[in-house]
């Protein structure tokens, strides 16, 4: 059964504009899939619509085969933006324990839960610290904790390290592949990077802008597990050429670009 | 991958006392700014002869606190216990407001333009008319236009304060499926609650004038602002001058009492007031 299914999703703002259409996407379990495309090829709006943040103006979204909605009311996934999002009045594990609170979890189980998540993105021993005594990788690997504290079968995550450094953003890179490895979850990622998306995925979806749908979809079969010198294979470079020639074939820019040069050749 | 070393602050756990001693020692260039108005106040009376019931001296001011310091403290009581009822009145009324227009935007635009009108009120007119409503010489008048006082402030920090929520953590807390209730209780409060303090300070001081502004216009005879009226009008300035010191002293106290509280109520947040 595939984790989350869209079929034939569009959708079109209220002033008139269509962020996507017809988008087709079967997502199976244990998978980690990315969406990549320039700005403005409706990828992260189409990640909202898998969460149910907003809702589609043109087909069905399911999660667990269930529609998107309850999916959402049952708390399926667990989602991850940008900016980590943590509550600056909370500590570290209260924070990881916000989503446990809201489901009615008692105390005692909490607190082995928190334990739990703070070891899984090695923070221990931070958990009394406040989000802003934390650097910008720690308060993210606490927003992933939170995300996966009440063990959801989908993780969203929406560029969640696009506001760090090359460096920690490498090292939260194989730190998420260990922790998808250790939660058996199923992971959709929203990138601008492609090397981002290649390293981490099991597939690259690729999209471009209006409107923004599918252009194609890209298999990684590199070797599981991924450690940092996967990133200087020669199947990686491979991979990530492939990636980035679709990305260039599905911008209406770089056609126009292309197009006169074509023409001056004999 | 192992946790990398980065640049951690200690959670700032000082001691009540330890705190208090560091802002005792922030406070020093203030005190001697107040010492050097005394002095400067006291002497130039004598130097320039002015006469003494137009502006007495510190020192005279002092000691007429002193011998009637039981009717003036007990006149500050009487009138902050007015103060106090009135910003109970009007800070609750406007942060039950507050919770409403939040939740309701609608109403909102429906009742914003009234409430602006509502604060644009000189309340030096409002006091009359609320001592001809309510019996002039009961704390029940003065609690009132301490009440309109402190209401607006309140109403717009708070306001303000619910209103200005990451649309982010609202998109988190309905990935939670959490409902309004509990996205106002774990969100837009407690990111409302520095905004809230904040008016609340204000709300402390404006009550104190709300309450000897009202008392102006007519009060009972234990009032703090009937004592500083009817000794003024009697010329006896020094008795006058003690009784704005002991006003000012309670407005201080209330808004260090609040100031406390906020300290303790925000532990963990950081302080941007200091």
């Amino acid at each position: 059964m595939s984790v989350v299914e869209i079929k034939d999703v569009g959708k079109t703002f209220e002033g008139g504009t269509t962020a996507l259409e017809g988008i087709e996407l079967a997502i199976g379990e244990r998978e980690f899939v990315s969406l990549i495309g320039p700005s403005g090829c409706g990828k992260s709006t189409l990640l909202r619509i898998v969460g149910d943040l907003i809702r589609p103006t043109a087909g069905t979204v399911r999660v667990n085969g269930k529609p998107a909605p309850q999916a959402r009311a049952d708390r399926d996934y667990g989602i991850v933006f940008q900016d980590a999002v943590l509550y600056d009045w909370r500590t570290v594990a209260r924070n990881i324990s916000l989503p446990l609170e809201l489901a009615r979890w008692n105390r005692r189980r909490r607190t082995g839960r928190v334990q739990e998540m703070l070891r899984l993105v090695e923070l221990g021993g931070f958990e009394s610290h406040y989000p802003w005594q934390l650097s910008g990788g720690m308060q993210q690997r606490v927003s992933i904790a939170r995300a996966l504290s009440f063990d959801p079968a989908l993780l969203l995550m929406d560029e969640p390290f696009g506001a760090l450094d090359e460096m920690t953003r490498e090292r939260m890179n194989l730190e998420l592949l260990r922790i998808w490895e250790a939660s058996g979850s199923t992971i959709v990622f929203v990138t601008h990077s492609i090397a981002e998306a290649v390293f981490l995925s099991t597939r690259v979806v690729v999209m471009s802008p209006r409107p923004g749908r599918i252009s194609d979809v890209i298999e990684i079969d590199l070797q599981q597990p991924r450690t940092a010198a996967t990133r200087e294979e020669p199947r990686f470079f491979e991979l990530v050429t492939r990636v980035r020639e679709a990305l260039h074939l599905g911008s209406d820019l770089d056609r126009k670009l292309a197009a006169p040069a074509a023409e001056a050749q004999p | 991958m192992t946790t990398a070393p980065v640049a951690v602050q200690p959670i700032p756990r000082g001691t009540l006392a330890g705190r208090v001693g560091r802002r005792a020692l922030d406070w020093v260039p203030a005190l001697v700014v107040l010492v050097l108005v005394f002095l400067i106040w006291q002497e130039s009376i004598a130097v320039f002869h002015i006469k003494k019931f137009l502006a007495p001296q510190p020192t005279a001011i002092a000691s007429t606190f002193w011998t009637n310091r039981h009717e003036l403290i007990s006149a500050g009581w009487f009138t902050f216990q007015e103060a106090l009822g009135g910003f109970a009145i009007g800070c609750g009324l406007a942060l039950v407001v507050a919770l409403v227009l939040a939740r309701w935007r609608g109403v909102g635009r429906a009742l914003m333009p009234y409430m602006i009108a509502a604060n644009a009120i000189p309340i030096i007119a409002f006091a009359p008319i609320m001592n001809a409503w309510f019996d002039p010489f009961s704390k029940g008048s003065k609690m009132a236009i301490a009440a309109v006082l402190c209401f607006f402030p309140v109403l717009v920090n708070t306001l303000r304060g619910l209103t200005s929520v990451r649309p982010q953590s609202i998109e988190l807390m309905r990935s939670y499926a959490a409902g309004e209730l509990e996205t106002f209780r774990r969100v837009r409060i407690p990111t409302a609650l520095p905004f809230i303090f904040t008016s609340l300070k204000i709300a402390t001081v404006l009550a104190m004038i709300g309450a000897i502004v009202g008392e102006y216009f007519g009060g009972a005879f234990t009032a703090l602002g009937v004592l500083i009226d009817s000794r003024s009008t009697t010329f006896q300035f020094k008795e006058a001058w003690a009784g704005i010191g002991v006003a000012c002293a309670y407005g201080i106290a209330f808004y260090l009492a609040l100031a406390l509280l906020e300290r303790l109520t925000l532990r963990g947040v950081p302080s941007t007031d200091d």
